[in-house]
């Protein structure tokens, strides 16, 4: 019997979430002996026109980091849609529109703009008399399953190894899990934090601050410490590895099926943490969150209830 | 010449305070524009930012919310819960977008029936000026 076919792309991310199927370490070679991996363009050299090639729905597993932003992205995902029966969401761009989802704060002719001036690429491209017909730019940044049908996502800035393994498993395994399915645990990453005990039964909050302006306590809770951690809003799974580097948690591996948007719900939970009630003070207190939209929708932007930015 | 648009309001009254100042508006024939859609829900503090962030994004000209004043909340401090979490939300949908005059919290107690017309019509007109909402594409365009 022939093994399973699995194929990986990439489309608007930083290349984090390859590097994770890298950091798989030997691990990748049990992997490469139970299936055959027939596209990965970061590490592999096969073209778009060996996937053109396959037979549709001969693929058994996807997995597509990335956002959507502009038309290549979208035609590489909707051509690997066809090929594959199985499509899997990889890491936080894929999942929840990702960092390159903040783009949505602005439209992005601005941004081309910003960049490169009156000398912006045009779609048509001309040098030393070849032309090159650029992609084009969608209107917003979109995840993944807002483009094409996704069977399951895999959450993480980027997926830790552990649970991309435990994905490749449960899905080339004899019983995957329903569809639509966030392969991580359903909680949030205080209940599985190492300094859970330290949290405080009443936490309440005199000054916020950021993480370069005080030394951090190892052991002690960071969001007692008046360092902003949404691990209470944040799914678990990742084993807090920015907890052990005694950072706060930025809320990468997304909500739980509970919450529609992350970004408001984190908000709501951090700013009744505020340990006052007069207008001033609180105003104070909430101050050192300087950037409310780059800190709760650090990486669901796309996909919260706005979008994006409302208007200018 | 087209009529001008009239804003669409939403309101979030709580149960113990600012509904029944509707309540009693009602019964006493104060007239105030009629611009607001009342939900009513039982605690300031039962308002989650996801309520205000949907209200926007499916096009709301404004959003109220109304609750007991400080040190009168029904349920000791859930009006304080709603004054913090606002703080910091109004900061965020202005980043997003949406001007100061469109989000308003506002402590109304149930006998403040006149306080309430003079709110909602203070914000009818300061929002009217500032037109209907608009896209990110209809702006750039």
């Amino acid at each position: 019997m022939s093994k399973p076919k699995v194929a990986f792309y990439w489309c608007a991310s930083c290349g984090g979430c390859e590097e994770t199927v890298l950091d798989l370490a030997e691990a990748v070679l049990d992997v490469v002996k139970a299936v055959d991996i027939v596209f990965w363009p970061v590490a592999m050299d096969f073209k778009e026109s060996d996937v053109q090639a396959m037979e549709d729905g001969s693929i058994a597993v996807a997995f597509i980091n990335g956002a959507i932003c502009n038309s290549h992205q979208r035609h590489m995902a909707e051509l690997l849609r066809r090929k594959a029966q199985t499509v899997v969401a990889f890491g936080a761009c894929a999942q929840l529109g990702g960092i390159p989802g903040l783009a949505n704060m602005n439209h992005h002719k601005d941004l081309v703009e910003a960049i490169y001036g009156s000398d912006a690429p045009q779609e048509i491209w001309k040098s030393n008399g070849y032309e090159l017909t650029l992609p084009r730019f969608a209107d917003k940044v979109q995840a993944l399953d807002r483009v094409i049908a996704v069977e399951y996502y895999v959450p993480g800035c980027p997926p830790t190894p552990k649970i991309t393994q435990q994905a490749l498993d449960a899905l080339l395994g004899g019983s995957p899990p329903p569809k639509g399915t966030v392969l991580a645990p359903d909680q949030a990453l205080c209940e599985d934090c190492p300094r859970r005990e330290t949290r405080p039964e009443k936490l309440l909050i005199k000054e916020f601050k950021r993480p370069h302006e005080i030394v951090a306590d190892q052991e002690k809770c960071l969001l007692a410490q008046g360092l902003l951690c949404l691990g209470p809003e944040t799914r678990s799974g990742c084993e807090a590895p920015c907890i052990k580097g005694n950072m706060p948690c930025t809320g990468c591996f997304g909500p739980t099926s509970r919450v529609r948007d992350f970004g408001a719900k984190a908000l709501s939970a951090v700013a009744s943490l505020a340990d006052s009630n007069e207008e001033l003070d609180i105003e104070r207190i909430l101050a050192p969150i300087a950037d409310p939209v780059g800190t709760f929708y650090r990486y669901s932007l796309p996909t919260s209830l706005a979008g994006g930015k409302f208007t200018k | 010449m087209p009529e001008a648009v009239e804003p669409k309001i939403l309101a979030i009254f709580c149960n113990w305070c600012t509904y029944l100042a509707a309540d009693l508006a009602g019964t006493s024939r104060i007239k105030y524009p009629a611009n607001i859609r009342v939900v009513r829900v039982m605690c300031s503090g039962r308002v989650d930012p996801q309520f205000v962030m949907d209200a926007f994004a499916k096009g709301a000209d404004g959003v109220l919310i109304g609750g007991c004043h400080p040190g009168d909340c029904h349920y000791q401090e859930g009006n304080y819960k709603c004054l913090r979490r606002f703080e910091l939300l109004r900061r965020m949908v202005k980043e997003m977008g949406i001007e100061d005059e469109r989000f308003r919290l506002e402590w109304i107690s149930a006998s403040e029936g006149d306080r309430l017309r003079t709110v909602v019509t203070d914000m009818v007109e300061k929002i009217r000026p500032l037109g209907p909402r608009q896209t990110l594409t209809e702006v750039t365009q």
